[in-house]
């Protein structure tokens, strides 16, 4: 098991410098120069002696495969370069904002998942029945649902009944849980709402599946009740590609918090990436976009390590 | 698509007992849901192009005389806050809605196509790159995806239209190319190629017609998400520019201010996004049922 974890840990590397490549191509190959885009942008004139300035501040009149080595050579040190509109390092600008937007992801995951379980099992075990129909036009919704609009049908909801908004301001759990908590439980929420759909989708084929089996039968006929049928032998083997689904989800969460931050005004790292983007702060669009894609490849390496302890027929060498 | 068209539904009754059902009585019996998600389209698709003419208002006119106007007789669903109709501003985003999404989704899904289709016939080192390049470009969120494009092609319907189909393509090329390869060992393109055909005319003319099913499949499931896609970068600011009419821009900014005041303002334009990207969902996974159980998108 370790020396399967060290392999997959070790092959993260070339993954990983694969995605960077490709990341450095996009915004280089593309046609359509990063500071005329970005200086011309703001709408004021500037001179062409202003842009080759800039261009030569930024590195950008280095031949390719030099700012390629240098884009490559920082990553080896954990440096992603400095951001081109604040000029702090990248890794800084990430760093204070990742504690909001990962605690946002994980109570997401959370409540998309005690919505999913129980809703997908629910409508298994009442498979047919009307129970069934209105779990799947519940996770259908979701899935059309876009997670902004919820947020402010959510908020337009507390103003409403308790004439109160959450708070606007981000206090660290430690330092104060039930301010931090009353201002993030809103926007998870409408996140997990969204990234439930699909799990619950995949809990209930799963379980479809798994009460055909013989042993379910089994089950039944020496007269266990429907509990520990449905809870102990039927979801515990059902639950595989339900964590595969969840993980993914888990990794593609910030495409979910990119706008929900914006809705509940989060400094989070889905706010950063649409101000980059609209500021055209290409290193810093760099640096996110491998932030995303390392989360992915990592989540990758905690699932196939999660079977293994899940499921015990499962064994790596 | 015909099947939830008005004349369809009218000859439905006609079917004698006894007479095999028409395609369109059968779709509203066994799938209630696709056959009203197709009349809402049906409906949205009727509004979109008629806009001009169903929509009360000009859906570009200020009226400072009437700003947040709440929903009444003057105005079905309210003014926003340069006392612009809403319901006006809601069928002309319609037409934005439809035009981006199919645009981006045909575009997406058929260079998506066009590439697996000719990876696979190729195979070798090609392939293998163009398959790792995908494999990476599928690792990331579409919004991610499609942010990042916006940010390298600019601005614009066209450049959104562009950055949508382009994070839409690694994902139709995954699932053409797994297609593709079975249909590549198939004696008629070997026939093709013993016949003298050239690389482009096999890929275009034998085995792009072959691998039609999960292009479908893929268009139909893209079409909701390009939707959801155009809204959500509208309203980031990142899509559709002001003033022009479109339903995720019409959620952000003022209706965020102003919601305790103008709760209208962002009730309907997100309900309208919901319902259509519903609808070609329901739609999505009925033909997918219909054309092939097996692929999943």
């Amino acid at each position: 098991m370790l020396r399967y974890l060290a392999t997959r840990l070790l092959l993260v590397v070339p993954t990983l410098w694969a995605v960077a490549t490709l990341v450095f191509v996009l915004v280089r190959v593309i046609p359509g120069d990063i500071v005329e885009l970005r200086l011309v942008s703001g709408g004021t004139y500037v001179t062409r002696e202003v842009i080759e300035q800039e261009r030569a501040r930024l590195g950008l009149t280095k031949p390719l495969w030099e700012q390629y080595v240098d884009w490559v050579g920082g990553l080896a040190r954990l440096d992603l370069g400095t951001s081109m509109w604040t000029g702090a390092p990248v890794v800084r600008e990430i760093a204070i904002r990742l504690e909001l937007s990962l605690q946002l992801a994980v109570m997401a995951t959370v409540v998309a998942v005690s919505l999913a379980i129980p809703l997908g099992v629910w409508a298994a075990v009442r498979r047919g029945t009307w129970v069934d129909h209105a779990v799947q036009v519940f996770s259908v919704a979701g899935l059309a649902t876009p997670s902004f609009w919820l947020g402010i049908l959510l908020l337009l909801f507390l103003l409403w009944t308790f004439r109160w908004l959450p708070p606007m301001l981000f206090t660290p759990l430690w330092v104060d849980p039930v301010a931090n908590l009353s201002q993030l439980v809103w926007p998870a929420l409408a996140v997990g709402y969204r990234y439930s759909a699909v799990a619950t989708r995949m809990t209930r084929s799963a379980m479809l599946e798994v009460l055909r089996e013989d042993y379910i039968r089994t089950a039944w006929s020496k007269g266990l009740a429907e509990r520990p049928v449905v809870v102990r032998h039927a979801l515990r083997n059902a639950l595989l590609p339900v964590v595969t689904v969840i993980g993914l989800e888990f990794a593609f969460l910030i495409g979910g918090l990119v706008v929900t931050e914006q809705v509940f005004n989060l400094n989070g790292v889905g706010k950063l990436f649409v101000d980059a983007i609209s500021r055209r702060d290409y290193t810093l669009i760099q640096g996110l976009m491998l932030l995303v894609a390392s989360v992915y490849v990592f989540v990758n390496v905690g699932l196939d390590v999660a079977y293994a302890l899940l499921d015990p027929r499962i064994r790596y060498r | 698509m015909s099947a939830g068209s008005p004349q369809a539904l009218a000859a439905a009754p006609a079917a004698r007992p006894g007479v095999p059902a028409s395609a369109a009585s059968r779709l509203v019996r066994r799938h209630p849901l696709a056959a009203a998600s197709a009349a809402f389209l049906v409906l949205l698709a009727l509004a979109a192009v008629l806009a001009p003419w169903v929509a009360p208002y000009d859906p570009l006119a200020n009226d400072y005389a009437a700003m947040f106007a709440p929903p009444g007789s003057r105005h079905w669903l309210g003014t926003d806050s340069y006392g612009r109709d809403i319901l006006s501003r809601l069928i002309f985003g319609a037409r934005t809605a439809l035009l981006v999404g199919f645009s981006a989704s045909v575009v997406g899904a058929t260079a998506g196509a066009l590439v697996g289709v000719a990876s696979a016939y190729f195979g070798g080192v090609v392939d293998l790159v163009v398959q790792r390049v995908a494999d990476i470009l599928v690792s990331f969120p579409l919004i991610v995806l499609a942010m990042a494009m916006v940010a390298v092609l600019g601005s614009g319907t066209a450049n959104l239209v562009a950055a949508i189909a382009l994070s839409f393509t690694p994902r139709a090329q995954l699932v053409v190319r797994s297609s593709a390869l079975q249909v590549r060992h198939m004696v008629y393109v070997e026939a093709a190629r013993a016949l003298g055909a050239g690389h482009w005319r096999i890929i275009l003319r034998h085995m792009l017609p072959n691998v039609l099913a999960p292009y479908l499949v893929m268009l139909t499931a893209f079409l909701g998400q390009a939707i959801l896609l155009e809204a959500s970068l509208s309203f980031l600011g990142l899509g559709v520019a002001e003033p022009t009419p479109a339903w995720g821009l019409m959620l952000s900014g003022a209706a965020v201010e102003f919601v305790q005041r103008a709760p209208w303002m962002a009730i309907s334009p997100g309900l309208a996004i919901t319902l259509t990207v519903l609808a070609f969902n329901v739609l999505g996974d009925a033909l997918r049922d219909a054309l092939d159980p097996k692929l999943r998108v």
